[in-house]
């Protein structure tokens, strides 16, 4: 092990990297487009590390929304990262001190607890390093990079470029839609309500990170409800 | 300066979340409705997020629902990421020349 732990968390974490840039790059679109300059996306990326709980902060920002909106839209949003933490800490070794279980947790995502879960249990600490130390690059280089070329690029391709960030959450929705009911509901009857929320005059006027945080609420405890999860989610 | 007080404020709190079960908290989550209830919040999520935003982002609503059309199609048929992407970029800008 030793530095080779660090160099295999590297190598794990490069194609995360690359598909992070391609991500972080349309959420600097949509960064530029709410008057975002690059070093405030820098700042949010390199601290968050969250594709939608950023993208949320973005649009609450542009709306003007209060920072008590923000914050609970981020934990709404990024409440899975509780359960991914919890089901990542018996792989650490209990006798790892509290500042590097600190450090660790800072850049747990959905793809980089895949690496980290899959690794050899315990997990080596550098290993983590390792996979932190390309991604977190990957995904603030992207968010700059989207706000920079949004402010060269003409504005027909901009407005394009806007929709890759809803085209990904499409691409993460909708295969696993496909093959389980249940969270086809999920996703159907989001966007209804979503839809219909726009569409009421007196609510279109909520704030759409509260709108996200109320139909989250809504959508993901129904389905709790009618269809507990067992192990393994 | 107002903006950096927000992304700290957001920071906090998502970090919290994450760092918390490693560190004060160290016990599985047991509360099966939890889990259940954390295991459908990104779906819920980015469909809320995704619709029917993506049809006032862009060109107007025409295109941002052609565009959604083909994102969808594109994500059935092949689900890579990159591709829908690509896909969902394309045919809002070749639907924008048109309509």
């Amino acid at each position: 092990m030793g530095k080779e732990a660090f160099k295999d968390g590297l190598r794990s974490g490069l194609p995360i990297s690359l598909g992070y840039f391609a991500v972080s790059f349309s959420l600097g679109i949509l960064m530029r487009n709410a008057g975002l300059d690059p070093l405030q996306g820098l700042v949010m990326s390199l601290l968050n590390n969250t594709s939608a709980g950023e993208a949320s902060a973005v649009s609450i920002i542009a709306e003007g929304g209060s920072t008590w909106e923000i914050a609970l839209s981020q934990l709404v949003i990024n409440m899975r990262y509780f359960l991914m933490s919890a089901a990542l800490c018996p792989h650490l070794s209990p006798s790892l001190s509290l500042p590097r279980r600190a450090l660790i947790g800072f850049d747990v995502t959905d793809e980089v607890f895949a690496v980290l879960v899959s690794a050899p249990r315990p997990l080596d600490e550098r290993y983590a390093y390792g996979v932190a130390t390309v991604t977190i690059p990957g995904w603030a280089a992207g968010t700059v990079l989207g706000i920079v070329f949004g402010n060269l690029l003409p504005e027909g391709i901009v407005n394009a470029l806007s929709l890759a960030l809803y085209g990904m959450f499409i691409a993460v929705v909708i295969p696993p839609a496909e093959k389980d009911h249940r969270i086809l509901a999920v996703v159907i009857s989001s966007m209804a309500l979503s839809l219909a929320m726009a569409a009421v005059p007196a609510l279109a006027g909520l704030g759409s990170g509260t709108k996200t945080i109320v139909l989250t609420l809504i959508t993901a405890s129904l389905a709790a409800l009618i269809w507990p999860v067992e192990e393994e989610a | 300066m107002s903006v950096y007080v927000q992304i700290l404020v957001m920071a906090l709190v998502t970090y919290a979340v994450r760092v918390i079960p490693l560190t004060i908290f160290r016990r599985p989550v047991k509360s099966r409705f939890i889990r259940s209830f954390l295991y459908y919040v990104p779906y819920a999520t980015l469909s809320v997020m995704t619709f029917p935003a993506i049809l006032q982002a862009g060109e107007g609503w025409l295109v941002g629902l052609i565009a959604f059309m083909a994102a969808i199609i594109t994500a059935l048929i092949k689900g890579s990421l990159p591709l829908v992407a690509l896909v969902t970029c394309l045919t809002a800008y070749l639907s924008a020349l048109v309509f």
